[in-house]
């Protein structure tokens, strides 16, 4: 199925999604990689608060190139990255800011997809490298956090997309990862491909 | 100076435009495809691509770690104002928003947001006869850099068990390294020199084969053997995993079987520069 998504106003939709869905993203985001993720972590066990409320958009695993132009901020590459490294810290940002909804590539654990299905939540990847053309869709940068602290990779880039996609469910709120379901047949695959090369 | 500027251009045309014969390789693919959700990708892919090089636009926002292989004469006369060049171009060209600020100090995290640090950008020689110099411009990208490993084999398990640890780890890579990829083999030598063969084996131009016939044979073979594993383009399964394979080899030590081998996303960007004797300069892809 295809779908057009707001974000904030259709968060709770994400709830009927299925892996294989494919979404089109208007709204907000903010970009976080491993840096912003841990920095995300520490404050919250120290009780800070965060400068934006990571509940009412998606987090996207991305470190864009942005350009600045007469003091305004432009983004000309801005693809996912790879996605796995979150998965070390994914489950606590899940739980402790209410993120529903996470786009990046390559798949994520099932540390991250057991958090997504108490968070009745999912996550979604769009094609990597196809950086350029995702930048297409990111119309305006709203905020950006931590660019000195971390630099402009792992900074906190709040942005709003329009028609944002195809991204295709990767992980659903029942707990469906394509991950999972991806390994296991490459395993299959690979006892054949050993077979092959030993009768070689 | 004519270098600095040449080089800034061929990291202008790496970042912004993919060869010729992987772009070839990507349409293939794209045409060949039968699963639905991969060729959906291929084809945002071979999309990304037209719309960078159309408005000069870094085809991937990782523009990878600096990576230059210079292979040059003995008599080559200008090998300190190259590496110069080559530095300044790299500041210049983050200055510029052609690159992002991928290089950070290992112990605190911090980017300097310029490129530049200690050994990066990487500068690789291979000295020859000469004196003339060609200069290889190969953004890295992180994703695919992080799938690529180091296997010290047995030699009794030999070339079996090479193609057993490629398999083992493009499988264990899966979508991660960004699929359709190049793969890159270095076989022999010791640990250092086969991964830098691997490296080294990925500035062929896809589709062409080793000099030798036993080697040519065996890159056929094992991507054969790849595009079985199903990881397909993105992890979503189909025919194309791997778009090529290249395989460099040393004389190894009676003892080791080392095997290098360097996973490049399908975003294989590459450049090259040829400067003479005299100085002129020709940028080239």
């Amino acid at each position: 199925m295809n779908y057009n998504l707001r974000i904030p106003e259709d968060l709770d939709k994400l709830a009927d999604l299925k892996i294989g869905d494919i979404l089109y993203v208007s709204g907000l985001l903010f970009t976080a990689r491993d840096e912003a993720h841990q920095l995300m972590i520490e404050m919250h066990e120290k009780g800070e608060k965060l400068p934006f409320d990571p509940s009412k958009m998606v987090l996207y695993h991305c470190g864009p190139v942005v350009k600045k132009s007469d003091g305004k901020w432009e983004i000309l590459a801005a693809g996912p990255t790879t996605s796995a490294r979150m998965d070390l810290f994914e489950k606590e940002v899940i739980e402790n800011f209410g993120v529903r909804f996470i786009v990046g590539k390559g798949g994520m654990g099932d540390r991250t997809a057991e958090a997504l299905k108490r968070a009745k939540g999912i996550y979604a990847t769009y094609t990597g490298g196809a950086g350029a053309l995702a930048a297409k869709s990111f119309r305006e940068v709203l905020n950006v956090y931590y660019l000195d602290e971390l630099g402009s990779p792992e900074a906190i880039w709040i942005i709003r997309a329009e028609n944002f996609g195809p991204l295709i469910v990767s992980i659903d709120p029942q707990g469906n990862n394509w991950n999972r379901i991806s390994r296991e047949k490459m395993e299959r695959n690979k006892s054949m491909i050993f077979e092959k090369i030993e009768k070689s | 100076m004519e270098i600095h500027d040449r080089i800034l251009e061929a990291i202008r045309l790496a970042e912004t435009t993919i060869p010729d014969d992987v772009f070839k390789h990507i349409e293939m693919a794209w045409k060949n495809e039968e699963n639905n959700v991969s060729k959906s990708q291929l084809s945002s892919i071979l999309d990304n691509v037209k719309y960078a090089r159309e408005r000069k636009l870094p085809i991937c926002q990782d523009t990878g770690t600096q990576t230059f292989f210079i292979d040059a004469g003995y008599d080559f006369p200008f090998k300190k104002e190259l590496v110069e060049a080559i530095k300044i171009s790299v500041e210049r060209a983050t200055n510029l928003y052609y690159i992002r600020p991928n290089a950070v100090d290992p112990f605190t995290g911090k980017n300097p947001g310029n490129n530049i640090g200690r050994f990066i950008p990487y500068i690789n020689w291979y000295l020859r006869d000469g004196d003339d110099a060609t200069v290889y411009v190969l953004p890295k990208g992180g994703g695919s850099e992080n799938a690529s490993a180091l296997g010290m084999l047995k030699p009794g398990e030999g070339i079996k068990g090479m193609k057993k640890f490629v398999i083992e780890s493009i499988i264990k890579a899966g979508a991660n390294p960004c699929p359709p990829t190049i793969l890159g083999i270095g076989i022999g030598g010791g640990s250092d020199l086969s991964m830098n063969l691997a490296k080294r084996a990925l500035l062929r131009p896809l589709g062409r084969r080793h000099d030798e016939e036993r080697v040519a044979r065996l890159e056929e073979e094992i991507l054969e053997l790849a595009n079985m594993t199903e990881v397909g383009t993105m992890g979503w399964g189909g025919k194309y995993s791997v778009l090529d394979v290249h395989i460099e080899y040393a004389y190894r030590h009676p003892a080791s079987f080392p095997v290098g081998l360097v996973v490049q996303c399908w975003a294989d960007r590459r450049a090259y520069i040829k400067i003479d004797s005299k100085g002129n300069v020709e940028v080239l892809q």
